[in-house]
């Protein structure tokens, strides 16, 4: 590597995710010269600029411009190119919403949205710079693939995958501080939720931050003899309903958690699977519910509407 | 193969003459805007453009993006005369599975470059192709047909800002100046003008031309700059909506609209009397 950094996947505990994907996207575009990586004036706060300083020529910063970048990453797609683009979720999202869903999802081209501060991660920023609706825009257009990692390392896995992967994919990152889920080497694949702990008693499914969270509330109730399952729903679109029926028969009592709001997202996703299937089980979904948040810290934030490990160990004890 | 001046006058015709006739398979269209922006068509791909009609997607291709998706009438025939398709593609125009709409889908009409409809999308996707043909150091250009109302959506000026920014001397945005929009003039509805003074602004190299006269269309896109420039182009092409058709010119209610039997037969009629040969 001309910079003289070398990154592997194993190797990622000492980064967060938003120090991730700039290096991995550097790393993968070593051996893929279609990378190209955009951003809307968000080079520092992304970190993207860890590509741009290797591959300044396939780098492009579009100013804070994120509907001309969308809608000219959907043009570079046309002529083969693999945009990763990036800024915050909140515009993407919401300000981008129609070239995202006409010029993108539509015509089923390989851009990857890499969507940062997503959730309530900007905290004190406000609902202007919160996003808690993507999930549910995203997941509703079709052809989109929408990734939500828990981690760093499962975010560098999750980019890694995508280079090869057909059709459009929205990634929904956080600050990107977050602690690590995943120790060692371990399978993930889009699509493909992965069970984090086994458990009988009840299941968590989760995405981004709160896989942790309920990571956390889990051996809490450990101590209390309660056994609980949690499941890292990272995929959110194509949703694997497999895994979701297979724990909704072996535990009978389903929380789903995320940082988004109750409608639309990952509690919605899951409840359409339970009722087509006819799994008439005790099941709640923790989020934001319908609201435009408070300002404040973000832990603050997830303790005030109960998807921290808190919020998650007592739904967990109210629906035993 | 080189075409003379008057054999592109014809082609002219014969494509508003299909026009009509495929606007009464869709029962309706957009017709004004298809009508005004035929010469310009016919320049681009009789004249000026490099594509293979065998190979639809050939890398090396010139690329068109009709921003103004509405304007699908006037491409489609277009598209069929050069061998693209057959003809009997949009014998079910606007039915139930059929490749055409109101507006082009790349996915089901050989030779169409992007999908569009919703306006100004179009020319942030040229920027974007524009960036890619750069990046390969290729020599294929990027066509770029923008309505004048289109100019109204921000995000136009957002890719105006960043083609010569970028320098992306591979980019030609061409504007079908009608000058109307669906609820008037464009300078009573939001005006443009100075619209080239505009442009200059946002670094563009401009010409503005008559956007019927197929003399100076032709002049204007042999001169363009090599792709490797560092310059855009902007061609504001001055025209009439519902160009052809006496009753339809300047008129703003055939924005969108079909013909009966009487207003159709008048319109070819005068549409075979305008053949430059007769003229």
């Amino acid at each position: 590597m001309p910079q003289g950094f070398f990154f592997n996947v194993l190797d990622v505990d000492k980064f967060a995710t938003r120090d991730v994907y700039g290096k991995v996207l550097a790393e993968l575009a070593e051996s893929n010269r279609d990378i190209v990586v955009l951003t809307a004036d968000m080079r520092l706060s992304n970190k993207t600029n860890d590509f741009a300083k290797v591959h300044p020529d396939r780098y492009f910063d579009f100013g804070i411009a994120e509907q001309n970048m969308i809608a000219a990453a959907a043009g570079m797609a046309t002529c083969g190119k693999i945009p990763f683009v990036s800024t915050y979720a909140a515009f993407a999202s919401l300000r981008c919403a129609e070239q995202i869903h006409t010029d993108i999802a539509y015509p089923n081209l390989n851009v990857r949205i890499l969507s940062t501060h997503a959730g309530l991660s900007l905290g004190d920023g406000g609902p202007t710079h919160h996003a808690i609706e993507d999930i549910a825009i995203m997941r509703s257009m079709a052809n989109m693939t929408v990734v939500v990692p828990a981690d760093a390392k499962s975010c560098a896995k999750a980019i890694e995958e995508s280079v090869s992967y057909q059709g459009p994919i929205y990634f929904r990152l956080g600050m990107g501080a977050e602690p690590l889920v995943y120790k060692g080497d371990f399978d993930y694949n889009i699509g493909k939720a992965n069970i984090v702990r086994e458990g009988s008693d009840l299941t968590v499914i989760a995405c981004g931050i709160c896989v942790m969270a309920a990571e956390k509330a889990a051996r809490k109730l450990e101590k209390e003899d309660i056994s609980v399952k949690v499941i890292d729903m990272h995929t959110i679109k194509p949703l694997d309903t497999e895994t979701i029926i297979q724990a909704a028969k072996e535990t009978g009592k389903i929380i789903t958690a995320e940082v988004h709001n109750i409608i639309g997202g990952l509690g919605g996703a899951v409840a359409e699977t339970l009722a087509e299937h006819g799994l008439g089980i005790k099941f709640k979904r923790l989020g934001i519910p319908d609201v435009y948040s408070a300002i404040g810290p973000p832990d603050d934030l997830y303790a005030r509407y109960g998807i921290d490990s808190d919020g998650i160990y007592n739904a967990s004890k109210k629906m035993l | 193969m080189h075409r003379s001046i008057e054999e592109l006058q014809e082609k002219a015709v014969e494509i508003r003459k299909k026009i009509l006739e495929i606007s009464a398979i869709a029962g309706g269209g957009h017709l004004g805007g298809s009508l005004s922006m035929v010469e310009i068509l016919v320049a681009l791909y009789y004249h000026a453009m490099r594509y293979n009609p065998k190979e639809p997607r050939w890398p090396q291709r010139d690329r068109f993006v009709l921003s103004k998706g509405h304007g699908i009438l006037g491409l489609c025939p277009i598209l069929a005369d050069l061998g693209f398709y057959p003809e009997e593609l949009w014998q079910d125009y606007g039915r139930l599975d059929s490749a055409f709409g109101m507006h082009p889908n790349m996915d089901k009409i050989p030779g169409i470059d992007m999908s569009t409809g919703s306006l100004g999308h179009g020319l942030s996707v040229g920027v974007g192709m524009a960036l890619a043909g750069r990046l390969d150091q290729a020599d294929w250009r990027v066509f770029v047909l923008l309505g004048d109302g289109e100019l109204d959506e921000g995000s136009n000026w957002e890719a105006a800002m960043s083609a010569s920014h970028f320098q992306l001397g591979n980019l030609v945005a061409i504007i079908d100046r009608n000058g109307l929009q669906v609820d008037g003039s464009t300078e009573e509805v939001m005006a443009l003008e100075p619209l080239a003074e505009k442009w200059r602004a946002f670094g563009w190299r401009v010409i503005e031309l008559d956007g019927h006269d197929l003399h100076q269309l032709v002049e204007a896109l042999d001169s363009l700059p090599p792709a490797n420039s560092t310059q855009p182009t902007c061609i504001i092409a001055k025209t009439v909506k519902g160009k052809g058709v006496s009753f339809m010119e300047g008129k703003g209610e055939w924005h969108y609209g079909g013909l009966d039997e009487e207003h159709t037969k008048q319109a070819l009629e005068e549409l075979e009397r305008s053949h430059p040969g007769r003229r």
